[in-house]
């Protein structure tokens, strides 16, 4: 891989985000917006549930992990999208670039998309609510790790939609978190799902990373058994990601697509 | 010969777009790409860019299967232009430049940036977003993007369409100025019959998918009995016979 390319490539983007106030505007938002709302629900539930009376912040740390794999994966799939809306998906797959330098500009750069996004936030919470993710310690950086991971994975499978089906899967780029969610037990426990789900969910990295964090949060114990599966699991499907995104690139050298995608 | 295209045909399901064609691209020369709306001239280019895969035949390099080849390596000598493919709107001219320049691993760079602007009488507005600028500059913008890397294999589709008559002149005579002073191997497809008379050495035409006629532009001239190219043009068009 040529790292040139790679940041020709994420500089692209950095342009992008630095010719726009509204985007960086946009960016910081949403996050923030999420953070207000889910700090007085979790405020409401340390003064008035059993469950988290000793837990300050539980969910508001959950909402925020959750929001930090839900900007990595859509700043993934946005910047795809950039180079479909602005008609430049022919001059990028012209140029002497891999295809693994194009995964590996967008997995680095989304990086950037989602700390622009988040940090802001994140720092909003601490004078607030009270609530900082820092108190997760060391293990934070391994739950982080797993959750980019999965949310660049789940990037790579909608912008292999994209490739497959063109501009007409957009919608599921944006629907395709909200999917998995509920099987995430990002806001309580795996043992709440019906016993079906609960296999599913084991399947998900999600899991062991939320379950991990309440376990951290609320009885001061770090399982890194958890943290490893989760981790391990994450890579599996980056991996699986990884080579869904060649099949589509393939398949739509051979069908012809790659020429005229656009709006 | 620098380009050979051998029986190249592309099937989409069944839709039958470039049917066995064969021709040759000669180092340093240009070569018309002629034909109706639809009759596979976008989808030859596309496979000569690795952007479509053939369903048969090859395109040989040098004598060398394209397929055989580093894709990378290939395709830094190669570039394209085209007015429906467009560069990042919200990024200015300058910006679009360096990303492609950085891209295609130009060393010296901002001299090239500096010496295809100036060429191409862009800088004035260098500095504004591309989305913002009228076609005529985007055109001169996509062409120096074109000409970043000093391709040796230029394939141009349409450079002057939907443009006003003083700004395709712009572009033709620059293309002419640079083919004479540089050395490239030129694809270009046109619907602009004057301007495939005034750049091109010989030209192939196109219908269905099918070569139906090549040679040079007064040899097809003389070849139908019509007074230019464009009647030409029309005749082939028009008929039913390959000639």
């Amino acid at each position: 891989m040529n790292f040139n390319k790679i940041y020709a490539l994420g500089l692209r983007h950095i342009y992008l985000i630095m010719n726009s106030f509204p985007r960086v505007l946009d960016l910081i938002y949403w996050p923030t917006v999420q953070i207000f709302l889910w700090g007085f629900i979790s405020k409401f539930f340390t003064l008035n549930s059993d469950y988290y009376s000793n837990t300050v912040g539980v969910i508001l740390t959950a909402a925020v992990l959750y929001d930090f794999l839900f900007r990595a994966s859509i700043s993934f799939n946005m910047m795809f999208l950039e180079e479909i809306w602005s008609r430049n998906f022919t001059n990028l797959f012209i140029a002497p670039i891999k295809i693994s330098e194009i995964i590996a500009a967008l997995t680095f750069t989304a990086i950037l998309r989602t700390l622009i996004g988040l940090v802001p936030a994140v720092l909003i919470a601490v004078p607030l609510f009270g609530v900082s993710i820092l108190k997760l310690g060391i293990p934070l950086i391994f739950l982080l790790i797993s959750l980019y991971l999965f949310g660049i994975t789940l990037g790579l499978l909608v912008t292999s939609g994209l490739l497959r089906f063109g501009p007409s899967f957009e919608n599921i780029a944006w629907a395709s978190l909200f999917f998995l969610a509920p099987l995430g037990c990002i806001y309580y426990p795996i043992d709440i799902l019906p016993n079906i789900l609960q296999i599913i969910a084991k399947g998900l990295p999600l899991v062991h990373v939320f379950e991990e964090m309440r376990g951290i949060l609320m009885n001061n114990s770090v399982n890194y058994f958890n943290i490893l599966k989760s981790i391990s699991i994450s890579v599996i499907y980056f991996i699986f990601g990884i080579i869904i995104f060649y099949i589509s690139y393939f398949g739509a050298r051979k069908r012809g697509t790659l020429i005229n995608m656009g709006e | 010969m620098f380009i050979e295209i051998k029986n190249l045909t592309k099937v989409y399901d069944n839709y039958l777009a470039v049917d066995k064609i064969n021709f040759q691209l000669n180092k340093n020369r240009t070569l018309g790409l002629l034909g109706p709306n639809g009759c596979g001239k976008t989808t030859t280019i596309g496979m000569i860019l690795g952007l479509i895969a053939p369903t048969n035949g090859e395109i040989l390099i040098e004598n060398r299967n394209m397929n055989t080849l580093n894709r990378d390596e290939v395709l830094a000598r190669f570039n394209f232009a085209s007015p429906y493919v467009e560069l990042p709107k919200k990024l200015t001219v300058k910006q679009n430049l360096e990303i492609y320049g950085r891209l295609y691993g130009i060393e010296d760079l901002s001299t090239r940036i500096n010496e295809i602007s100036k060429d191409l009488d862009i800088k004035n507005f260098f500095n504004r977003k591309t989305g913002e600028l009228s076609s005529g500059q985007k055109n001169r913008v996509s062409l120096a993007k074109s000409l970043i890397n000093k391709p040796e294999i230029l394939l141009l589709d349409e450079p002057t369409a939907s443009l006003d008559p003083d700004v395709g002149d712009f572009i033709r005579s620059y293309i002419q100025e640079y083919k004479s002073k540089n050395k490239v191997t030129l694809l270009l497809a046109s619907h602009n019959m004057n301007e495939v008379e005034k750049l091109c050495d010989s030209v192939i035409m196109m219908k269905k998918g099918k070569i139906i006629d090549t040679g040079t532009c007064n040899d097809l001239i003389k070849k139908h009995g019509r007074n230019n190219l464009e009647e030409t043009f029309l005749k082939l068009a028009r008929s039913k016979d390959e000639f």
